[in-house]
């Protein structure tokens, strides 16, 4: 069942069902952008443990390009450089 | 076995493009939920931040199960689930998930009355220090000095311990955790959730909105607030505390950073005089030698 609502003993229920941007393109929020460096990369994964929004995949398959940011709801808010003991992410300025 | 981040699950149960500020500290504790128990947890949610985070209706920005209630009511409605899902044979883990405000204040007469008839939930105060969600107002878990929207001139009363309120209710499990320190959390939780009855955890979570600080430092003013020791991290199983291993080293005084780290990356602690500054220092010994008796 798909919907906004569940019926228990013919009484209707709101029920809201986990949706990827609620709130809307949260990436739109965004002042500065956290810019991946592949090269200084120890695949740590802090950034992904520590991404509040959960928009950090990291690519098992792939060490070439360990970790992927989805920039359509990154925030910016920095946590992930922060955390990142190499400097391979950066904080830069939006346009 | 020691628990590392490459065992830790890859399912997203805080889902990208919520509601919350950037560096939020409440998402990140849900995440942590999410990796320690998965589908198992079901949470009741008060208003505050949490309940705006999960979105508007048809969309939910979290992936649990959630019951959203009243202020005061957040366990009761928890244990009744509780009892719900025993009757019908359902594994489930019953958390009543609410913040400082609903926990230590609003809802601490349901807290209570819950854990001493140690109803078979695990309650998680996430602890940002304020009514964040209405605008910063003052909270019994407002520090001493801290700047809100009604402590113009910095809080003049201490931070209630509400851990140690816990403890004396004589509970199966009291435990304290921080965002920056997720598997410590993560492992705290799941043992949580292997024991009966009603358990405590009390998460440390820095709000950039609300502290003052650049929202990139959410994880180390977390940090700093235990490695100055100011935020101790312990377990107590059936009373007897143990400090947990982040916390470990701090027991011996001499090792602590100064509070002055932790504060001065903080606006909320901008005005804060000499007088207050030394008596924030008393707590943290005080708190410590309190703490270091039920070892
Ligand atoms: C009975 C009742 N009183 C007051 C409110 C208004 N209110 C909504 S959220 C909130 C503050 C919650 O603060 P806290 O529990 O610390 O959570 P945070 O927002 O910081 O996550 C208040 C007072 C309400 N929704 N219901
Ligand atoms: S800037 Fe914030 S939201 Fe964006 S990837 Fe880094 S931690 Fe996640
Ligand atoms: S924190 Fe830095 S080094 Fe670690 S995985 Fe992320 S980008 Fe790589
Ligand atoms: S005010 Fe603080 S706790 Fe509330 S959503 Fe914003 S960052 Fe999170």
């Amino acid at each position: 069942m798909k919907g906004w609502y569940a019926v228990v003993d013919e009484i209707i229920l709101p029920l809201s069902r986990p949706t990827v941007g609620v709130a809307g393109r949260t990436g739109t929020w965004r002042v500065n952008r956290p810019v991946f460096n592949s090269e200084k990369c120890i695949k740590c994964r802090l950034c992904w443990l520590y991404c509040p929004d959960n928009v950090i995949d990291v690519n098992e398959a792939n060490p070439s390009n360990f970790i992927t940011i989805d920039y359509n709801y990154c925030k910016g808010c920095g946590v992930c450089v922060d955390v990142c003991p190499t400097k391979a992410l950066t904080l830069v300025p939006e346009r | 076995m020691v628990l590392t981040i490459k065992d830790l699950p890859k399912d997203k149960y805080v889902m990208p493009g919520n509601a919350a500020c950037p560096g939020c500290p409440e998402n990140l504790g849900l995440k942590f939920v999410g990796m320690a128990l998965g589908e198992k947890a079901i949470l009741t949610i008060p208003a505050g931040c949490t309940s705006v985070i999960q979105g508007l209706l048809p969309g939910s920005g979290l992936k649990f199960p959630i019951i959203n209630v009243p202020f005061a009511s957040s366990d009761a409605v928890a244990a009744g689930v509780s009892v719900a899902k025993k009757l019908i044979g359902e594994d489930a883990v019953v958390i009543a998930w609410a913040g400082d405000g609903g926990t230590a204040d609003i809802g601490f007469a349901t807290l209570s009355g819950a854990a001493e008839r140690n109803d078979n939930i695990i309650h998680i105060c996430v602890d940002n220090e304020a009514y964040m969600n209405t605008g910063i107002q003052r909270s019994s878990q407002t520090p001493l000095g801290a700047w809100t929207t009604t402590t113009w001139k910095g809080k003049k009363e201490r931070k209630k311990d509400l851990p140690m309120i816990m403890l004396m209710h004589k509970i199966p499990y009291v435990a304290t955790a921080s965002v920056a320190y997720p598997l410590d959390f993560i492992e705290k939780l799941r043992k949580a959730a292997s024991i009966k009855g009603f358990k405590y955890i009390h998460l440390h979570a820095p709000c950039p909105v609300g502290w003052r600080f650049d929202p990139m430092k959410t994880v180390s003013v977390a940090k700093l607030a235990v490695e100055t020791g100011m935020w101790i991290l312990f377990e107590a199983i059936n009373g007897k505390v143990v400090i947990s291993p982040p916390s470990k080293p701090y027991v011996d005084k001499t090792k602590r950073k100064p509070i002055k780290e932790y504060l001065s990356i903080q606006g909320r602690f901008r005005n804060i005089t000499e007088e207050i500054l030394k008596d924030l220092e008393r707590q943290v010994d005080e708190n410590w030698e309190t703490l270091l008796k039920f070892t």
